[in-house]
């Protein structure tokens, strides 16, 4: 029931220059990607309406078909290990360390596992590309502990760049899902944990039924954020591959970002952006829904 | 000390009817703490070693690095490489650049969250719910999305390859995630300051001016924080918007020169470096705030 208060009225004024800038700055030039994705258009003469075909072409598209099927892969790099280390460690540190050797040695730990989130991805990116050269760091690495029959040509290999990707990928996204899982731990029940200590369930057991169960609320938002996070991939790809060799590492933004400003197919990149920004949203869509049912079916 | 205590291992009965754990139990504890915090450490040493490669090799002189290989310390310590790059892309001129740009739209991005969010938050304004999914759906928008209409709209009004357009785009794309953050703090703002208030007579502006904010402050400084940091670690639409080297930002400066000077692997590894240190600094600046994470609504 709404209450009326002495609150009421007035208040829509505020919103006017915030409105007004997305409007200009997000919902229009959003649309207008929207309409030229169905026109040919180099950016200089006028568009040409085609309808739906730059979507129809999509779909024989080895490079775009590659970027979806690359991105698929990256889930893994993005989302899933980075979520279960994080949940290990987050446990680790919050149940086991902090206990035992006080809270100054786990925030020690949290923070330099945090330390690869606060770079620029197009600077670690750097970063890794120099350590991944032929005669880069990591082969002089495995030859140093004889094991030089590992080494590769870490990015220039099809089969094996979009893993070098991933590889950086992971370190560079640990830290998020930490960071949010401890602090989701420290506001947790203590009373429970103790009780099932009490019981005689093991540190492993109490994490696997009880921790895991109360932090839920944030383990959904950190698998929906990185879910999209990976759809939006760019930077790591744009300086350590190029999307190579050949489409071993495509991504959707990659993709765009050559259509829009290489090969001047600015309708092509528009409906590659939109096929993009539909898949995001119906993500999000669909993980606020399941959770809503979920709280939905525990109150009832 | 206690290899002894190893063989005996039988429970100890203690006079004082307390139960005491047997030897051998307390002596694999220790050992398994001592186990856990070496693995910790070690998987630590693993983060932090891609920066430890690029620094020691950002000093060391081409020769030594072609005769030793990117692992030997370097036998001389040697600026050239970071003073060839330095020079060669202006770096002063980006560290200078994005510390402006940044700077801006943390300040103008959380003026705007304020807005919006004192209107959604506080005032309640009808479709309050509907204009926060708006704000949260405009937050996960991919830039490929928006970028070509932005480009073209930049060239028009002859602000492309100015900090200008970066600046505004930024504030507006922060402030969507800012809204969402800063509407769900206040939403649990206690009602009977702001009713009192009211009842003394506060317009609204003045609501805002002397009781909102200053109760709210800690949350913004949050928010600021987090703005300042992404919008220096932005790539894509930087190096869209911002094509002189005049007008570089740091990731953009150190991600796209590689391919533009001729630099030997030294000045790469040089210029990550250099990439990397200013966010070394920022990690340890705001620390505290950044290593809780942050994603809407549940900042504690």
């Amino acid at each position: 029931m709404k209450r009326r208060s002495s609150l009421d009225g007035g208040y829509a004024i505020f919103m006017l220059p915030g409105l007004l800038a997305f409007l200009l700055v997000i919902v229009g030039p959003f649309l207008a990607t929207v309409f030229i994705s169905f026109t040919t258009w180099n950016g200089v003469q006028a568009p040409k309406w085609v309808g739906i075909d730059n979507y129809f072409n999509l779909v024989s598209d080895p490079y775009f078909v590659a970027s979806f099927q690359n991105t698929f892969v990256l889930l893994l790099a993005m989302v899933v290990i980075p979520t279960i280390l994080g949940l290990l460690l987050a446990g680790l540190l919050y149940s086991y360390v902090a206990r035992r050797f006080g809270p100054k040695t786990a925030s020690f730990f949290r923070a330099g596992f945090y330390l690869p989130q606060v770079m620029p991805v197009a600077v670690a990116g750097v970063v890794w590309g120099w350590i991944l050269t032929p005669d880069g760091a990591l082969n002089s690495i495995l030859q140093g502990v004889g094991l030089g029959v590992l080494a590769q040509n870490w990015l220039g290999d099809p089969g094996i760049a979009i893993f070098s990707v991933m590889g950086m990928m992971v370190w560079f996204q640990i830290g998020f899902p930490l960071v949010i899982f401890f602090t989701a731990l420290q506001r947790m029940d203590q009373t429970v944990i103790e009780a099932a200590s009490l019981d005689g369930a093991s540190g492993w057991q109490t994490f696997i039924h009880i921790t895991i169960h109360q932090i839920r609320p944030e383990i959904f938002v950190v698998v929906l954020m990185t879910t999209i996070a990976t759809f939006k991939v760019f930077a790591q790809v744009f300086v350590l591959t190029r999307g190579g060799p050949g489409t071993a590492t495509y991504v959707p933004s990659y993709y765009t970002y050559l259509n829009f400003f290489q090969k001047d197919q600015v309708g092509v990149g528009s409906a590659v952006a939109t096929i993009v920004t539909v898949v995001v949203l119906l993500v999000a869509v669909v993980f606020i829904n399941f959770q809503e049912r979920r709280d939905l079916a525990k109150e009832s | 000390m206690t290899t002894t205590g190893i063989v005996e291992g039988k429970p100890v009965a203690r006079t004082d009817g307390r139960k005491r754990r047997p030897l051998r139990t307390r002596v694999m504890d220790v050992v398994q703490a001592y186990g856990v915090i070496f693995g910790l450490l070690a998987l630590l040493v693993v983060m932090f070693s891609p920066f430890a490669i690029i620094a020691i090799n950002a000093v060391k002189t081409p020769t030594d690095l072609a005769a030793n290989g990117p692992l030997s310390l370097p036998q001389s310590v040697t600026m050239d490489n970071i003073v060839t790059f330095w020079n060669a892309v202006d770096f002063g001129g980006a560290l200078r650049n994005s510390m402006v740009i940044s700077l801006l739209v943390a300040v103008f991005a959380t003026i705007l969250s304020l807005l919006n969010a004192f209107a959604l938050g506080i005032g309640n304004i009808r479709g309050a719910v509907w204009m926060l999914v708006f704000f949260m759906l405009a937050n996960i928008l991919p830039n490929e999305a928006i970028v070509y209409p932005l480009y073209y709209m930049a060239k028009f009004a002859g602000l492309y390859n100015t900090q200008l357009a970066v600046v505004i785009i930024f504030t507006v794309i922060q402030s969507a995630f800012g809204t969402y953050f800063i509407a769900s703090v206040m939403r649990a703002f206690p009602r009977e300051i702001l009713d009192a208030a009211k009842v003394d007579g506060c317009s609204n502006m003045q609501l805002l001016v002397r009781v909102v904010i200053p109760v709210m402050r800690p949350s913004l400084m949050v928010f600021m924080v987090f703005a300042f940091i992404w919008t220096w670690n932005e790539f894509y639409l930087p190096m869209v918007f911002l094509i002189s080297n005049s007008q570089y930002t740091v990731p953009v400066s150190v991600a796209v020169t590689q391919g533009q000077h001729m630099m030997n692997e030294s000045q790469v590894a040089a210029s990550a470096l250099l990439g990397v240190l200013p966010c070394v600094v920022f990690f340890l600046l705001f620390q505290r705030t950044l290593t809780r994470g942050i994603t809407a609504g549940s900042y504690r």
